[in-house]
């Protein structure tokens, strides 16, 4: 890829008191990039993705976006986040809305778009989802595949730079995953940028035009699909993937 | 005139003399209690709100200082009110006010001053904990898509919190109503005082204070009953309408999408 990265994470380490979860870790993110992060539970996956979007303060190490870090103090950590979308495991759908509200309050509140506008485009991408039917229902009346693709419409509709999703399809059962994973194909296919964190490797070799497998809170491999999947040179990636290759 | 000589009969030979004093006390009280608690609520929220403010390394240092002591205060102010009998607090705030300070306070003022500030007390506590026990995942995913921590507060934590706590709102409600009575001691004239009146002065304490009792929980229950209509309304209906004809359920990956290409030729 030749194009300026949108996302740059260097050297980035993270400890939670004593217990260092994520060490050194390296890679950017160009536009149109599908890069997944794979490895066992635990490895630090998820934080380093809540790093990335800040839910997490890195304890060194920069993130670096459009050539700007968000470490800075002073950096507007708020609308940094509306161009960084985020989905997350157990979804985080606004209980006290309903759908279409849910994906509405991002554009009138943080985009200060008006009603009709974000109506509307909450409407396309609810459709987009597959969740078009649904938009009066509240979230604790929807299955959790349904919750996750309104998320996903959701973080669609602040019409981000990047999308983080963090586990999507791992609180959901084996036919709700394939649902959700259908969104996400759709959107890789369109030249979104994404990062996703995921368990799902099937999907994972299909999708992405870069892979990083993590372990014990370093960076252990990257590559491309095809060198990961295919041909990993590490033992420990080998080790990991047999697993999934002969279930 | 002579005083009947059965229970009953002067039940009814009070409520005839002194129906106004009854339900002119019965007035006062509800007016304080409702008044009170709502804005006990009001200081209750900021004071809740205020509280759960993040605070981090990130923040500059004035910042964290101001925060700090903000904080300390509002921890003395809720264990004081907490922590001390309303009676007292309505003693040494009335006459303590006029003695020391030379302030003669108006009376309802003090009335509402003293039920409010000790209703925020216990309200700040009830919302801190309200807004502690909304999922996390809420607020992360307010914050995810770009909101501040105002709007995740306005739109998103504070709608569930008010929900949650409303039966302690109710509770707060229901306590104010018969706790209005210490305000006697300053002489306020709401149903207890009134009823006290009346019981000395034909020395009918049974029957007076039977008035005295069905009147509070005609108001107490009534409260209780509108409190719990507003939760239901709140909750809004069980059912919801789809927008067509549900057909996703069973053609999950089949639904059109437009533009499919073969995402193995994406990215390099």
């Amino acid at each position: 890829m030749m194009s300026e990265p949108v996302l740059e994470v260097r050297h980035l380490s993270k400890k939670f008191g004593k217990n260092t979860v994520l060490r050194d870790i390296d890679f950017s993110v160009s536009p149109g990039d599908v890069t997944t992060v794979i490895g066992a539970s635990g490895s630090g996956k998820s934080t380093l993705l809540r790093c990335i979007n800040l839910l997490e303060t890195p304890t060194s190490g920069d993130i670096v976006f459009h050539g700007e870090s968000v470490l800075q103090p002073g950096f507007n950590v708020s609308s940094y986040r509306a161009k960084v979308g985020m989905v997350f495991q157990s979804f985080n759908l606004f209980n006290n809305m309903t759908v279409l509200e849910n994906c509405m309050i991002g554009m009138t509140k943080v985009l200060k778009r008006d009603q009709a506008a974000a109506r509307e485009k909450a409407l396309y991408f609810l459709d987009k989802v597959g969740m078009g039917p649904f938009i009066n229902a509240k979230p604790k009346q929807i299955s959790g595949g349904q919750k996750q693709r309104v998320a996903i419409a959701r973080a669609l509709c602040m019409e981000p730079e990047v999308l983080l999703f963090d586990e999507p399809t791992s609180a959901l059962d084996p036919q709700m995953v394939g649902e959700v994973l259908e969104v996400m194909r759709i959107l890789a296919s369109e030249g979104s940028t994404m990062v996703i964190v995921t368990h799902e490797m099937a999907f994972a070799r299909d999708v992405s035009s870069h892979v990083v497998y993590m372990a014990d809170g370093v960076i252990c491999e990257e590559g491309s699909s095809e060198e990961i999947f295919v041909h990993p040179r590490n033992d420990s990636t080998r080790e990991f993937l047999k697993r999934f290759i002969h279930s | 005139m002579s005083l009947p000589s059965d229970f009953w009969g002067r039940i009814v030979f009070l409520f005839e003399q002194y129906g106004s004093s009854y339900l002119k006390g019965a007035g006062t009280t509800l007016v304080i209690a409702v008044v009170s608690t709502f804005f006990g609520c009001v200081i209750g929220f900021i004071v809740g709100i205020v509280q759960t403010i993040p605070v981090g390394k990130r923040d500059k240092l004035p910042k964290r200082i101001f925060f700090r002591i903000v904080n300390i205060i509002l921890k003395i102010y809720v264990e004081l009110f907490r922590g001390t009998p309303m009676m007292v607090q309505a003693m040494f705030i009335y006459y303590g006010a006029a003695q020391v300070l030379g302030l003669r306070m108006n009376m309802w003022a003090a009335a509402l001053f003293i039920v409010s500030i000790n209703t925020g007390a216990y309200m700040a506590e009830t919302v801190r904990g309200g807004i502690l026990s909304i999922d996390i995942g809420q607020t992360e995913g307010a914050k995810a898509i770009g909101m501040t921590h105002f709007q995740t507060m306005m739109y998103v934590v504070f709608p569930q919190v008010l929900r949650n706590i409303l039966p302690q709102i109710g509770n707060n409600l229901i306590i104010n109503i018969k706790d209005t009575c210490v305000l006697s001691v300053i002489g306020t004239v709401e149903l207890f005082f009134a009823s006290k009146s009346v019981a000395g002065t034909y020395y009918t304490f049974f029957e007076s204070m039977t008035i005295a009792m069905a009147i509070y929980l005609v108001m107490t229950v009534t409260a209780s009953k509108l409190l719990f209509w507003w939760e239901k309304k709140l909750d809004g209906p069980e059912e919801y309408d789809l927008a067509t004809t549900d057909t996703l359920m069973f053609t999950s990956g089949m639904v059109n999408f437009p533009d499919r290409r073969n995402p193995e030729e994406e990215g390099e």
